[in-house]
């Protein structure tokens, strides 16, 4: 399947390890993703609360353009995406905002080709093929997996499974062999641009959640938005030291877990690049190694594979050289 | 407790909840005032005014009172409200609203909010794309704490998370900067910010 890869701003920025795990673990599921030429911002959390017209042309403008190449956008980020829908719910809901939005934008914009979040991308790829595909099982890893407010509302345009206690990120946790947690701030909220902005009020956001996550015993968080991740992992330090206990909890975005699984090379995979280093928590589960594999036709034996089903898999990355863990 | 000018009030009370009907399809009208926006609200705990309060607000038409609030300014756009209202009132769009409103008034009530989401805003309005870099040190500029945060920034330079040079197209800025002409021209009230240039690096 074909889409319109819409990294948005801050993938090439603080959320680069999104943007390069998402781009090594989608050729791997068949997915192709080609970015979009041109893309501009699509406003993110800044200009609804400047003007209700404008925020709806910014990311009209990106949807615009993939559907003059046929192809639907792909979205890892929640804020880009969660305007894109915004844009796209406008378009197919009022004739006349549509007719604004296309005078705004000068293009044409139907909404034929629905935008769609990386996650639900995976998701439709099927569980079972990503399951085949799994070199190294996450096992005994223990994930909170935490959706924010973008994943799972408004709910008049995010189709999510339950806004209150969302399951999709935890049905890929659970496919990869690790442990999604039951926890209960799943959806709350981390203060979007507060904790950058006016930490006073952000501050504590973010410590409820870090807190909550603790609590339910996770060894990590995992979620599916650069703003989210920023806010938990940045953060983190600082609120412990305020709070006189540090946090030891490493933040993922889904898709490096995935590729870990996919025994992807951490490289690949951003994770030396959180300020909360998974490193030390990843070796201590024996998830760092990368897997060694043979061709079948050599001794299958040796093969130090995890899974019976693995032995057959061929492996997935290319530059599987070296091994070991970047 | 301040006397309020009703007659006077009323019509700008009036004129704000049609806007808030045709642009984002929320009725304050259907409120009951349950208060179950107010006790999910993450951010309720800093407000002067909480949420099904700030409804009431626009229920009762006292529109100075919407302008003065912070509440508006401080809510984080999650959206709990919306999806537990019981009414569909959607407080949520309310709050964005009415901010707005205040915003084109000239009424900024947390202004280091409002220096952040104005310089955001510019530097698409000027690259099409958002730079952090330019962000962070505009806005850190701006609210007079040049080294807000800069402790981050050596780790996620070398990390190559903190670009130190913009990136972007020059179709991409220029289509950009076209849509808030065209934008600019439709509203007929260009906000400073959205003149491209500016004063951000
Ligand atoms: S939850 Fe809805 S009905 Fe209840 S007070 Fe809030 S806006 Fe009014
Ligand atoms: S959208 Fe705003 S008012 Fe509603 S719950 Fe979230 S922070 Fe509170």
């Amino acid at each position: 399947m074909k889409y319109a890869y819409y990294p948005g701003c801050s993938l090439s920025g603080t959320g680069l390890e999104y943007n390069i795990s998402t781009q090594a673990v989608a050729p791997l599921l068949g997915i192709e993703l080609c970015e979009l030429p041109d893309w501009s911002c699509c406003g993110a959390s800044s200009a609804h609360l400047q003007d209700h017209t404008l925020a709806l042309a910014l990311p009209a403008r990106n949807a615009a353009l993939g559907e003059e190449q046929g192809l639907s956008l792909a979205i890892p980020c929640a804020a880009c995406l969660s305007r894109s829908k915004a844009a796209e719910h406008a378009v197919k809901t009022s004739e006349d905002m549509r007719a604004q939005i296309e005078s705004l934008i000068d293009r044409p914009y139907q909404a034929t080709y629905p935008v769609k979040s990386i996650l639900e991308i995976f998701i439709d790829a099927g569980l079972d093929t990503l399951k085949e595909n799994i070199i190294k099982p996450l096992t005994g890893l223990k994930v909170a997996s935490y959706y924010g407010c973008l994943q799972a509302r408004p709910t008049d345009f995010m189709d999510v499974d339950d806004p209150e206690n969302p399951q999709t990120i935890d049905t890929i946790v659970a496919a990869l062999g690790a442990e999604p947690v039951s926890w209960s701030h799943k959806t709350e909220c981390c203060g979007n641009s507060h904790p950058i902005a006016y930490p006073e009020v952000g501050g504590p956001l973010v410590n409820r959640i870090l807190e909550q996550a603790e609590k339910s015993g996770a060894d990590c968080i995992v979620c599916a938005c650069p703003m989210c991740l920023g806010n938990l992992d940045m953060r983190q330090k600082a609120l412990g030291k305020k709070r006189g206990r540090p946090f030891n909890l490493p933040v993922f975005y889904f898709t490096q877990l995935m590729g870990l699984a996919l025994n992807l090379r951490p490289k690949k995979l951003g994770l030396k690049k959180h300020f909360i280093s998974p490193i030390p928590l990843l070796s201590k589960k024996d998830l760092l190694k990368r897997i060694k594999i043979k061709k079948v036709k050599n001794k299958p034996a040796d093969t130090p594979v995890p899974a019976s089903e693995s032995t057959e898999t061929p492996t997935p990355n290319p530059d599987n050289k070296k091994g070991g863990p970047a | 407790m301040n006397t309020v000018n009703i007659t006077s009030t009323l019509a700008e009370a009036q004129r704000i909840r049609q806007d808030l009907k045709t642009k984002y399809d929320a009725d304050v009208g259907k409120c009951y005032q349950c208060g179950k926006c107010s006790a999910g609200c993450p951010v309720a705990f800093a407000m002067d005014t909480p949420p099904h309060k700030v409804i009431q607000l626009a229920k009762l038409g006292l529109y100075d009172e919407m302008m003065e609030c912070h509440s508006t300014w401080l809510c984080a756009t999650c959206h709990t409200c919306s999806a537990r209202c019981p009414r569909e009132v959607h407080p949520s769009r309310i709050m964005e609203g009415l901010r707005i409103e205040a915003r084109n008034q000239g009424s900024v009530k947390v202004r280091p909010l409002d220096i952040f989401h104005t310089k955001f805003m510019k530097l698409v309005g000027k690259r099409g794309r958002v730079y952090e870099m330019a962000l962070m040190l505009g806005y850190n500029l701006s609210v007079g704490r040049p080294l807000k945060d800069a402790g981050f920034a050596p780790k996620m330079i070398l990390n190559k998370k903190l670009s130190l040079f913009p990136h972007t197209t020059s179709k991409a800025r220029k289509e950009v900067r076209k849509i808030h002409e065209r934008y600019n021209r439709m509203s007929n009230t260009p906000h400073p910010d959205q003149t491209s240039g500016g004063d951000t690096p």
